[in-house]
């Protein structure tokens, strides 16, 4: 770079390379603007220079791929940007001064950030998660300087229990009280896990966090480290995300050579360090004890508690685990004071917290919202309401432990106490919006082959219950529900949620409860009628042809895949039940609506 | 020590042992498929489930401890509920075919099913099939009677130090196995099949030879080596048919490949019954008498021509510790050399 180009102004393109951002062609995009500024570099001497910032996720990820324009101190974003579009932009906005309107973000986007309160996220999505030195420039590694020079060990755990703050990963245990209780087992090793083994369905919240704001992680882990006693740290996270994997190995990396992880911290003597331990995909893992097992190279399967692992964790030593959204937190907590931290929320749920907010929403994407917002705020306001404008019909949260809540109790405030009385969990944030079209039975019947598959098979309930559980809803679907099978299903929930070894057996039969509880007329529709309501399960299914409507075109026979139907040109087609299918290609192709399904 | 309370008995007894042992000390009986008393606590046939005072769900006897003040609760309708309900689901993946099974009798899930009078089965559906193909000499391994209660994999880790078996897989699908499915390949202790509590894993040498009524129980002390490990022979008729141990016995009831699964050559009938003395090139029976004044009479024939040293003994790992002190004494003093020496060097 010669002396007239540093003179030159600066323009930042900030490009999303989240999980959304890069599935979407983020990097692809990044390279596109570097190839425009360098064609047009051949013809026009720029009077700017470009720099290129990738930031971590920043939650719309329907609109992905999101680029902020940043010139001087006006920003400008657009949205749903692909690799050929990137010419437009440094043409028209670089070069010219005029923003590209048709990709500028519009109304959906204000109204999916209208209520939400992002304080994880907030540097998630505007700072580089492969640069130390952006996270420490926005105040990261101010919290624990803080505390090693000026708070004792139990000051800060006095300070995290002020806040209110509870476990993110699902159970919402009291973070502080954890820490207490670790900090006061008898022993001089301790060990602080990350749990980042994240597995629900269409949950995306710790990973995005690890992608966008590594060291927040990092640094939360330093804090509980220094409050329980602790000199080593492990991360258990999924292999199956590797971008997360690498962006944590290299934030270790430059937190090491700044001298942020090793011995003698900051002058202070504390030390501490950390390891990555990578999960090979078992859900039950993310269950704490089954987690411990593995670090230590055991197949994972949960223990009984107690002893907890407070008392007797990994290595058989206290240990503390937290969920990664927890220890995210903590750096921000300890930096505003437990006193900003406890005024957000519920009297009993404090702070804000991460939702992966999908399905038949229009906006979908990562979520954070204030604890108390209620379940319609968040499905119309942020979300934006169901998609096509179909009839919202029920929300799941919690994922595969959670349950199903209804149209009539969306005013329901997201919080652990709510969410619990209304049958659901908060859980880590899957949040999965359902409309009409979905069938209830069908879905519970979803998280049930999750669970089962998921199973780590130590204990009786869990392994043959959930699978005998998944039986009675699959012969529903298929028309073969019997007389008392609703009552069987009953039965046998209530014995796999008490009886089971640990969260995963006794939280299975939530997707199925809460839906008997709030959808029985489906349930008995399927059995009774062998009809499903939402026309989803297909054997329940039977296609023909309204002669009235019908203009005998020919696309249905044209599409069916089974010979099944037949019919003379312009007259009134026929589908053969013996030989249909149930497919639904003729339906979907049917321009005259003659194709009836019930 | 602790004072707990359960079914209304108090008692005191020491901290850390589990409710289900302080049961036990009450002479309180609860049920359990995966409990065993040698191998570590596992919790995972959810059949010893309790009530506790102040604790909002059921919890394994097995592996809570007691603490001062704690009252259980052992029997109750929701207790045996969940009790039922764990068997019928056991029951509802498992072939059932008792009629047939090597352990009918002796089967701790089949007199579970009687006790609780299982007959129906709300919970019929898929079993687990799986081909049965083993190629080893000793064991018979039929895992779709497996219940996953785990003992084989922890007699094999915590006992025997192998690990040659372990869980795999997930769900429904899980089972226990060796690496990569592979047929087993052990030491062949058998203390697997001693700890299964159904005919998942039995003895091939003991197949069809015999139900638990028909055996009478012989106590003996194993010959194979200078442990002395106690067997009990299982003997139909005149034919040993099985060999076990007690768990109250020195060896606690552990026993290796050779005392559990070495007992064919009892009924061998190449046997020898006398001693033999080689007359001419030809081995020809002697009484023990003939024979040991034979031995005797060349030993001495050897010290008087070549010296006490030109002799030497060799002992057998088979001996016991008195029987090789007293061997190497008449080497030493009745020969009188110092040429003694022990099998288990070489």
């Amino acid at each position: 770079m010669n002396q007239s180009e540093e003179n030159k102004k600066k323009v930042i393109v900030r490009v999303c390379i989240g999980t959304g951002g890069l599935a979407a062609g983020g990097k692809e995009v990044i390279e596109a603007f570097k190839k425009a500024i360098a064609d047009f570099c051949v013809d026009i001497d720029l009077d700017f220079t470009c720099h290129y910032q990738k930031v971590g996720c920043r939650g719309f990820c329907a609109r992905d791929v999101l680029v902020d324009v940043v010139d001087g101190d006006t920003s400008v974003t657009y949205q749903g940007i692909k690799p050929d579009i990137a010419k437009r932009i440094v043409e028209e906005h670089l070069i010219k001064g005029e923003p590209v309107k048709e990709w500028l973000i519009d109304d959906s986007y204000h109204a999916f950030h209208a209520k939400q309160l992002k304080i994880l996220l907030k540097d998630c999505g505007t700072i580089d998660p492969e640069d130390i030195h952006a996270y420490v420039k926005v105040g990261g590694y101010d919290a624990i300087k803080k505390i090693l020079s000026s708070m004792i060990p139990e000051d800060v755990i006095a300070e995290i229990k002020a806040s209110g703050i509870r476990g993110r990963g699902g159970a919402g245990f009291p973070t502080g009280v954890k820490w207490e209780a670790c900090r006061k087992a008898p022993g001089d090793v301790k060990y602080i896990v990350c749990n980042a083994d994240e597995g629900d369905p269409g949950a995306f919240m710790d990973r995005s966090i690890i992608e966008g704001n590594p060291h927040s992680v990092i640094e939360g882990m330093m804090i509980a480290a220094y409050a329980v006693g602790s000199n080593l740290g492990y991360v258990y996270i999924r292999a199956e995300y590797p971008a997360a994997v690498d962006r944590l190995k290299l934030a270790m990396a430059q937190a090491h050579e700044m001298g942020y992880l090793g011995n003698n911290l900051f002058g202070s003597g504390f030390s501490f360090d950390l390891r990555i331990k990578l999960g090979a995909g078992a859900f039950v893992c993310g269950e704490e004890t089954a987690l411990i097992a593995s670090i230590e190279g055991e197949r994972g399967m949960p223990r009984a508690k107690p002893p907890f692992p407070v008392q007797k964790g990994l290595w058989g030593k206290p240990t503390v685990i937290n969920n990664v959204e927890t220890l995210s937190n903590i750096p921000y907590i300890i930096r505003n004071g437990a006193a900003w931290y406890s005024s957000i929320g519920t009297e009993k749920s404090k702070g804000t917290k991460v939702f992966a907010l999908t399905g038949k929403v229009k906006n979908t994407g990562l979520i954070e919202v204030p604890m108390g917002i209620r379940l319609g705020e968040i499905i119309y306001d942020i979300g934006g309401g169901i998609i096509g404008d179909k009839k919202f019909k029920a929300v799941q949260t919690g994922g595969p432990s959670g349950g199903c809540i209804p149209a009539e109790l969306l005013d329901t405030p997201v919080d652990y106490e709510s969410l619990g009385r209304v049958g659901s969990i908060i859980g880590s944030g899957g949040m999965v919006v359902l409309d009409e079209t979905n069938c209830m039975v069908n879905i519970a019947k979803f998280f049930l082959e999750f669970t089962q598959a998921e199973s780590c098979g130590k204990c009786v309930p869990c392994r043959i219950g959930t699978k005998r559980l998944l039986e009675i809803l699959d012969r529903i679907t298929k028309g073969l529900g019997r007389e008392g099978d609703i009552e069987l299903l009953e039965g046998l929930c209530a014995g796999v949620k008490s009886a089971s070894l640990c969260g995963l057996g006794q939280t299975a039969p939530n997707p199925i409860l809460s839906t008997l509880k709030y959808f029985r007329s489906e349930y008995e529709t399927h059995i009774r009628e062998k009809k499903c309501p939402a026309k989803v399960c297909k054997d329940l299914l039977t296609y023909s042809i309204i002669d009235a409507a019908c203009t005998g075109c020919g696309a249905c026979k044209r599409a069916c895949p089974a010979g099944a139907i037949s019919g003379e040109k312009k007259k009134p087609h026929r589908i053969d039940p013996e030989m249909c299918i149930k497919c639904g290609a003729c339906f979907d192709t049917c321009k005259f609506a003659s194709v009836d399904r019930e | 020590m602790v004072k707990v309370t359960i079914d209304g008995k108090t008692a005191t007894v020491p901290e850390g042992i589990t409710v289900l042992d302080a049961a036990k000390r009450l002479h309180i009986t609860i049920p359990t498929l995966c409990h065993h008393p040698k191998l570590s606590p596992f919790g995972g046939c959810r059949l010893c489930l309790v009530e506790i005072k102040g604790v909002p769900r059921p919890v394994t006897s097995c592996t809570t401890p007691v603490a001062d003040g704690m009252e259980a609760t052992t029997t109750s309708p929701n207790l045996e509920n969940l009790r039922r309900t764990v068997l019928e689901l056991v029951l509802s993946d498992h072939p059932n075919d008792c009629m047939v099974c090597e352990r009918a009798g002796d089967c701790t899930l089949q007199e579970l099913a009687y006790s609780y009078g299982i007959r129906e089965n709300r919970f019929e559906g898929e079993r687990r099939t799986y081909a049965k193909r083993d190629g080893n000499p000793f064991i018979e391994r039929d895992m779709e009677k497996c219940i996953m209660c785990g003992r084989c994999v922890k007699v094999c880790e915590e006992v025997e130090g192998v690990g040659a078996i372990d869980f795999a897989y997930r769900g429904f699908k899980s089972k226990i196995c060796p690496p990569f499915e592979r047929d087993l390949d052990c030491e062949f202790c058998g203390q697997c099949v001693a700890v299964c509590p159904t005919g998942a894993l039995t003895g091939k040498l003991w197949k069809q030879k015999g139900r638990q009524k028909d055996v009478r129980e012989v106590e003996t002390t194993c010959g194979y080596c200078g442990c002395g490990c106690n067997l009990t022979l299982h003997v139909k008729g005149n034919e040993v048919t099985r060999v076990d141990s007690k768990a109250e016995t020195l060896n606690e009831g552990w026993l290796c490949v050779k005392g559990r699964f070495g007992y064919s050559f009892i009924g061998s009938t190449e046997r020898l019954t006398t001693p033999l003395i080689r007359r001419e090139g030809k081995l020809e029976p002697a009484s023990w008498d003939e024979a040991l004044d034979y031995v005797a009479g060349r030993l001495k024939g050897i010290k008087e021509e070549h010296g006490s040293d030109a002799l030497a003994g060799l002992s057998s790992a088979r001996c016991t510790n008195e029987e090789n002190y007293l061997f190497q004494k008449l080497i030493r003093a009745a020969i009188g050399t110092n040429n003694v020496d022990h099998c288990a060097r070489y």
